[in-house]
């Protein structure tokens, strides 16, 4: 059998080949001058498993360089297994200087949040997207939901909101909750919590969303519209807590629930560990707020 | 503070450690070696090679010892490699009546031009554990008769196809120019897919998956009526055309398995009955996976020949949207990733929408104690 020429070299720089690359960015400038259109691309195959990050991964290998400072978060953590696993790659194959801190970063990949410290202009935002069509659990079809975004035809979407008031008295939706970008397309956020929507809404960074199993790219540039959908007598509201974090106090952060005994003692902590740990910093010796079992 | 639940840096090094260690196994017994997993478990390579979609039979080795024989990971290890790599263009169609057949059966004539060739199958074996296995010994080799390797070797669809009871092959596919078709590893799906671009895509696509679908029809979802026509395997050479030179030459020879489904068709407004094709090809030597691929190939054919798509085998995006195990696989197994904060959110609304329940009916049970 032949020799096999396996080592790091064998990649280009960032794992993306440059040809790949420029396709990307083609798809990323098409995204950005239709802002929360679908693109498709030529997503590739990467190292890591589809829905693990794919699509993030090959827009953030697209557009980093060695300049750059990447932050990657995930549940708001920069110490969650994926989070360290993405930071980990682009360290080795691109080089490039990592933070945790969301001030410092250039480049901050997220799942599932938006960081709670606001964004400035220069910095993108790339969210991995699990399903970027906001319309695919109303209408499996890609040639149908194609149609309807070409249409504006989005009647189906504000009849499942009805439909969840109709029989929650309320929006049910939490997570992925649809938003309308620049008045024209309706849009997934991907699974952040509907805590986070407002801050996409004209954002002074620039937001990119990857979907690597579904090959779509799609962005939000800064200071652009995007609204949470609601209904006027039913306005769009966020996620509120009666409780505070144990650690750093904080009353304004999405907080994750943390179950601490066997007899269901609860603990509420910011999502954001970044977040917790600058207020952490500020707020020395407040002491931890422990929830009853319930 | 409770890293445990997240896991930080320390936590996965000592993963992959454990998980090179695991890959070893017991030190006491010889490592596996690349040539051992070509040669010995052939069939594993012929597999990952396939979905893998890259005919290199070292590094589909290497990608099944890495993957510790979990196949499906070891075509997402080929795959990731294989897109990095550069393309120099497309070959030039193989000719696959050019093949050097080790195996070539008919199942519609009991004889063909040619002759049925068994070749080495288990389709005549006992399913008995051979317990003689179970020791290293010599094993004898096999007889082997000489074999022509210049005449070609027509095929049974052609023969049907001059009498006019089969259609002739589909115009896109009867005369492919080099690079014409769109190559889905560079350029997403769309729909409705050419059949070239759906070929191609279940030619990639999960064998288990194909399978059952190629079933399905069996069972009348969908049912084509069909007919093994021809499925052969053997060597057949590559040819190239390079720019500066013009013309083509033979740049490799590569083992593939290619099934020819003949199946019936009652006819349409414009068409009188005639029988219809399903086509499938593997690399290396894969039967299940081609004859499933042509029996998916030719349910996905239904709207072209206006029968009633009513089965999930004959949905294009149904079928070739989920039929990719690298995709399937990782994004079922992303659940494993945290998804704090989605179901903290979830906590929250439904703990409202029990409150407000449960405050509805201590209200009601007021109301009724009140009357």
């Amino acid at each position: 059998m032949p020799d096999i020429p396996i080592q790091e070299a064998a990649y280009n720089y960032a794992y993306l080949d440059e040809q790949t690359k420029r396709m990307i960015r083609r798809a990323i400038l098409k995204a950005v001058a239709v802002p929360g259109y679908q693109v498709p691309f030529g997503g590739r195959e990467m190292p890591l498993p589809y829905g693990w990050g794919t699509g993030g991964i090959q827009v953030t290998a697209a557009i980093i360089g060695r300049d750059d400072t990447l932050k990657v978060i995930d549940q708001g953590a920069d110490d969650t297994t994926n989070a360290v696993s993405i930071r980990r790659f682009f360290a080795r194959v691109a080089d490039v200087a990592t933070t945790t801190r969301t001030e410092e970063a250039s480049v901050i990949q997220t799942r599932h949040r938006v960081p709670e410290t606001p964004l400035k202009e220069g910095q993108i935002l790339v969210f991995q997207v699990p399903i970027p069509e906001p319309l695919r659990m109303l209408e499996p079809r890609e040639t149908e939901t194609r149609t309807l975004h070409a249409l504006s035809e989005y009647g189906v979407m504000q009849v499942s909101l009805y439909e969840s008031i109709a029989r929650h008295g309320r929006i049910a939706k939490t997570y992925n909750y649809p938003v309308m970008v620049n008045d024209r397309y309706i849009m997934s956020p991907s699974p952040i919590p509907k805590f986070d929507n407002p801050k996409l809404d004209r954002s002074p960074a620039l937001q990119l969303y990857g979907a690597g199993r579904e090959k779509r790219i799609y962005a939000v540039p800064p200071y652009t519209p995007v609204k949470s959908l609601d209904f006027d007598d039913h306005p769009f509201e966020i996620e509120t807590w009666s409780e505070s974090c144990a650690l750093c106090g904080s009353r304004e952060s999405f907080l994750d629930e943390m179950i601490v005994d066997d007899t269901g003692k609860r603990l509420f902590l910011c999502s954001d560990t970044d977040w917790c740990q600058e207020r952490q910093g500020e707020h020395q010796g407040e002491q931890p707020q422990e929830e009853p079992a319930k | 503070m409770y890293v445990a639940v997240k896991g930080g840096e320390t936590a996965i090094a000592h993963s992959l450690d454990l998980l090179a260690d695991k890959r070893r196994g017991d030190r006491d017994v010889a490592e596996v070696s690349l040539d051992q997993i070509d040669q010995q478990l052939g069939l594993a390579v012929d597999r990952v090679m396939t979905e893998g979609s890259c005919y290199d039979r070292a590094l589909a080795a290497l990608a099944v010892k890495q993957a510790r024989g979990d196949l499906v990971e070891a075509i997402f290890l080929l795959r990731a490699y294989r897109t990095t790599l550069p393309r120099f263009g497309a070959s030039e169609p193989l000719d696959t009546s050019r093949m050097v057949a080790e195996r070539r059966i008919s199942s519609t004539f009991k004889d063909v031009p040619g002759g049925q060739v068994l070749g080495p199958t288990y389709d005549y074996t006992h399913r008995l554990l051979d317990f003689s296995l179970a020791a290293a010994a010599e094993r004898p080799a096999a007889p082997t008769a000489p074999c022509d390797a210049t005449s070609t070797l027509p095929r049974v669809g052609d023969i049907l196809e001059r009498e006019g009871m089969l259609e002739p092959a589909p115009r896109s596919m009867a005369t492919p120019g080099a690079g014409d078709a769109q190559d889905l590893t560079r350029q997403p799906m769309v729909f409705p897919a050419a059949r070239p671009l759906r070929l191609q895509n279940l030619a990639r696509g999960d064998e288990g998956f194909l399978l059952a679908l190629g079933y399905s029809t069996q069972r009348g979802y969908g049912n084509n009526h069909p007919f093994v026509g021809e499925i052969r395997f053997g060597a057949v050479p590559v040819s190239f055309v390079p720019e500066e030179l013009g013309f083509a030459i033979e740049i490799a020879e590569i083992d593939v398995t290619e099934c020819d489904m003949v199946n019936q068709f009652a006819g349409s407004h414009d068409v009188p009955p005639q029988f219809t094709r399903g086509y499938g090809l593997a690399f290396g030597h894969a039967e299940r996976k081609a004859m499933a691929m042509a029996l998916v190939d030719r349910a996905l054919r239904a709207e072209e020949l206006s029968e009633a798509a009513t089965s999930p085998a004959q949905d294009e995006e149904f079928v070739l949207a989920h039929s990719d195990n690298v995709e399937a696989s990782g994004f079922v197994q992303h659940l494993k990733l945290p998804h704090y904060v989605d179901f903290q959110s979830e906590l929250v609304v439904v703990r409202a929408l029990r409150a407000e329940v449960e405050a509805r009916n201590r209200q009601a049970t007021l109301c009724q104690a009140a009357e």
